[in-house]
Order: C-alpha cells, then structure tokens, then sequence
C-alpha cells in the first residue's frame, strides 16, 4: 500500500469536494432567495375595474408564473400608511390617492421559471394596460450567472484533478510494478494468467483509491462542522442553513476515488503486461 | 493416415530457426520427442540448448519454422492460451527462478493457485511435493536463506507439483555437488518413472553417460550427431 498514493487520492477528493460543497450551499442560497421573487406590476390609471380578472387570469396563464395578486390603490394606500406609522403625517394631507392599481406577480421558484423573469417581465411590460414593472434582486440573475461560471471553472478543476490523479496512481502503480517485475515474469512463466496477477493490484488499488476518497471526505467534514459552527448565525440569512455534502454525492465522490484507484492501475498494468 | 512414430511425439519441431539479428542461435532443428522419453540435450555452452527450451515454452518466439506441443501449433497460439500452455510443463530454470519475497511453501503453491486449484488441494500437494524432495522442514524459508541445492530442489517442487505432462530442466545439477546432482537426477527419474517426458539440457557428460537415456547434440546451433553414443 503506498501512502502518497493515497494522501495525493485524498488531496484531490478534498479540492473536488470543495467545489462540490460550495456550489450545493450556493445553489440552496439562490433558491431560498429565488422563492422571494415577485414582479410588481402597476397598471394605468385608466384601467377599468371590470377588466381585472380577465387581467388576472392572463398575468396567471403566463409561463413561470405561480399565481397573481390584486392590490387596489387602496389597499396600496392602507399597506403605505401601515409602513410608514410615525411618518403616517405625510399622506394625510393628499387630496387624491397617488398610487396606481397593481398587481404582485409571484414566480414558480425553479431556476427554469427565474431565468425567464426579465423575458416575462418585458412582455407584461408591452401589454396596453401596463405602465410599468418592477422587479427586486436584479443583481440575484448577475450572482446566478457568476456562479454558473464556477461551476463551469468546478467541472474543468475537477475533471483536471481526476486525470491528475489517475496518471499519478497509474505512476506508483508502474513503479511497484517495475521493483516487483521478475516476480512477475516468473509468474507468467509458471503459467500464471494475466487475470491472475492483476487481480492483486486491482485491489490495491481500489484499497488506495476508497481509503484516499474517505480521509479527504473525512478532512473535508471536519472543516465543515468547524465553519458551518462560526458561520451560520451571522453570515447567512435567518431561515437558511449550510449543508454538508448529501449521501448520493458523498457516495458518488467516494466511488470515482475507487475509480480514480482502479483506473490508475488498469492504466498501467495495460502498459506493463502488453510487454 | 497418422504414423505410429507421429502418435508417440509429444514435441515436434520442424525446420525450427531462431535469430536474434544477424546471429544464428538454432539452425534448422528438426526433433520429436516422445511420450514418457528421457531426452537430453546436450552441447557446448552457447550452443543453443536454453534457447532451444525457451522455444518451446514461448519464452520465446521461433524465428522461422513451426513447434508442436501434444497437437497444438506454437505459432497459431492465442496470447490468453499462453499461460494454458505452459502448464502443461514443469520448468527447472538454470538460475532456479525462484520468488524470493515468498517462502518456500508459497513459491510451490503458485503453481497451483494460478490454476484455480482449491486451497485444501494446494495444501495436501505441495506438502507433500516438499517431502518428495526433503525439503518439508524449511516451507516457511525464504530462497535467498536457502544453499544452491536446497533452491534446485525447490524448484523441482515446483516443476512437478501440477503433475505436468512435460519437465523441462535447464542444466539441473550445473552448480550442485555430487551429493546433490545425484540427488536432484533421482527425482527427475522419478517424476519420469511416473509417466512424464523430460527433456534435461546439460553438458554434464558423466550425468549423460551414466543415465542412457536418448541425447540429441546441439553445436553452434545445429543439431549434429552425438559424440556420447
């Protein structure tokens, strides 16, 4: 068994799962905000009362939308007045009501329906009745975009630590297999099977590939729990927590290592064997 | 029709060459070796006897010309039948070839374990292939603590602990005192009383002389007729 084999598996599981780490909790992040998106539409002023709910029901047919709020310049007021409270002097001197009729339009928070909310947006925007729309969190689509791109940058680090993995296993492997080769010939000799005298090395390295998956997953857990400890209560919005990697990619980060250890030594024991 | 004299031959060589650049190390050899024969080759050193083994367990291809081992053409053998055909020989390599990371009781047992033989098996016969050859009290050493004769004896272990059809013997008794040539030479018999071809490489006349069995001499590559009959 060979140590820096397995401390170089380790090393590479942990800066992969690094990534993995931070793009689940990002993605969290965005889709706990992305659950507070509304699009404010206010309508002209000489919309007609009557037309409404044949304006609802079109706002609600639209895609990415889950449902549409009436508020009257009314209740627009009251809700005004309800905020402001120590300020409420303000109004009290308006002869007519300044705010016009709207509507809250409350998105389906799937990264799908959120991509289009500047598409539907613009073409409530064009609709005659509307005067105007509104959205909040315009930078949440730019900070969505960004960290796309890392995920992009994630796959092509965690592709590269694979392969830089597997040829470094597939190094050690060769150079056990170089100090081992007259034992080796003289296997074949005797008439041992090529399938015979790979087997051990296939365990060994799927050995090497499992123990270097869990100790860098192991490492990873350990930071983890020592800045979810300190980050969680001020960093982060109220009902958001970080998490730790979920069971289907903790296993599926621990089976590439045994790959990554498998493969090494496939690579290898091809070469070696053809000789 | 198949003659009786093809019947009999377990090994045929025909027109057999084997080059390594421009120099000749066997010279059309054209040899049968029959069941249950005690053959030996013998010659000078460099004369081609180890190629000539090697030639026939595909520890080395044949330059031109074609081998048959029991039916089966060397030159139309598939790489994964290899390791099949080599377990129909037990093989005594002149440097012994032992494992020297295993012990004694290993180095016999992988013979058996390469075949797919049953733990229990492999046990009961190379316990008792060890005792065959004296050597049941020193399984658990490793071959660098071992003496010249106790290695020669290991590797006869392991040449016929799979009970095969052939043993080769590359200069058996080269390095060993009388004592143990003479020791060694009689488990070759042995194995030979039990049914098996060998076939001994050696230029040790007295052993020749003293054994009569058929010689076949190689010189500079060429087989030519031998001066011990």
């Amino acid at each position: 068994m060979n140590a820096v084999t397995i401390i170089t598996i380790a090393l590479s599981i942990l800066i992969v799962s690094v990534f993995a780490l931070f793009f689940i909790n990002t993605n969290d992040l965005i889709n706990h905000w992305k659950k507070g998106i509304r699009i404010m539409v206010y309508l002209k002023t000489n919309t007609l009362e009557a037309k409404i709910p044949d304006i609802k029901k079109k706002f609600e047919e639209m895609y990415g939308v889950s449902e549409a709020v009436y508020i009257s310049k009314e209740e627009a007021l009251e809700q005004l007045k309800r905020q402001l409270k120590s300020q409420i002097s303000l109004l009290e001197d308006l002869k007519e009501n300044p705010l016009p009729d709207a509507f809250e339009v409350r998105m389906i928070p799937s990264s799908q329906s959120w991509e289009k909310v500047e598409t539907l947006s613009e073409k409530i925007k064009s609709l005659s009745y509307v005067d105007d729309v509104e959205y909040g969190k315009k930078w949440l689509g730019r900070f969505t975009n960004i960290v796309n791109l890392f995920r992009l940058t994630g796959y092509g680090v965690g592709g590269l630590f694979f392969i830089a993995a597997v040829f470094i296993v597939a190094n050690t492997i060769r150079l056990v297999l170089y100090s081992r080769r007259e034992e080796i010939e003289i296997m074949r000799l005797i008439g041992a099977a090529d399938s015979f005298i790979k087997i051990p090395f296939y365990i060994q390295g799927l050995i090497q590939g499992t123990l270097g998956g869990i100790i860098g997953l192991g490492i990873l857990f350990i930071t983890f729990i020592i800045i979810a400890s300190n980050v969680e209560q001020g960093f982060l919005p109220g009902s958001f927590q970080i998490r730790f990697l979920p069971p289907a990619v903790f296993f599926s980060i621990v089976i590439s290592s045994m790959l990554v250890g498998w493969l090494g030594c496939y690579l290898s024991l091809k070469q070696f064997l053809r000789i | 029709m198949i003659d009786e004299k093809e019947k009999n031959a377990i090994i045929r060589l025909f027109h057999v060459y084997r080059h390594y650049g421009s120099k000749n190390a066997l010279i059309d050899i054209t040899l049968d070796v029959f069941k249950n024969e005690f053959l030996f080759i013998s010659g000078p050193s460099g004369a081609g006897k180890t190629t000539l083994l090697k030639l026939l367990y595909l520890g080395e291809p044949v330059s031109d010309g074609q081998i048959l081992i029991d039916g089966m053409n060397l030159s139309r053998i598939s790489r994964n039948r290899i390791p099949y055909l080599r377990r129909s020989f037990g093989i005594v390599f002149q440097d012994y070839k032992l494992i020297k990371t295993k012990t004694v009781y290993e180095n016999v047992a992988i013979v058996l374990e390469a075949s797919g033989v049953k733990r229990r098996m492999v046990q009961k016969k190379v316990n008792h292939v060890l005792r065959t050859v004296g050597m049941e009290t020193r399984h658990s050493a490793f071959p660098p603590s071992l003496s010249g004769g106790e290695q020669q004896r290991v590797a006869i272990a392991r040449a016929i602990v799979g009970d095969p059809k052939i043993i080769l013997a590359d200069e058996p008794t080269g390095s060993l005192d009388s004592e143990s040539a003479s020791f060694i030479f009689n488990l070759l018999k042995g194995v030979h009383t039990r049914g098996a071809t060998v076939i001994i490489a050696t230029h040790d006349k007295e052993l020749i002389k003293k054994t009569g069995g058929r010689v076949v001499y190689l010189n500079s590559g060429r087989l030519e007729a031998s001066p011990y009959v």
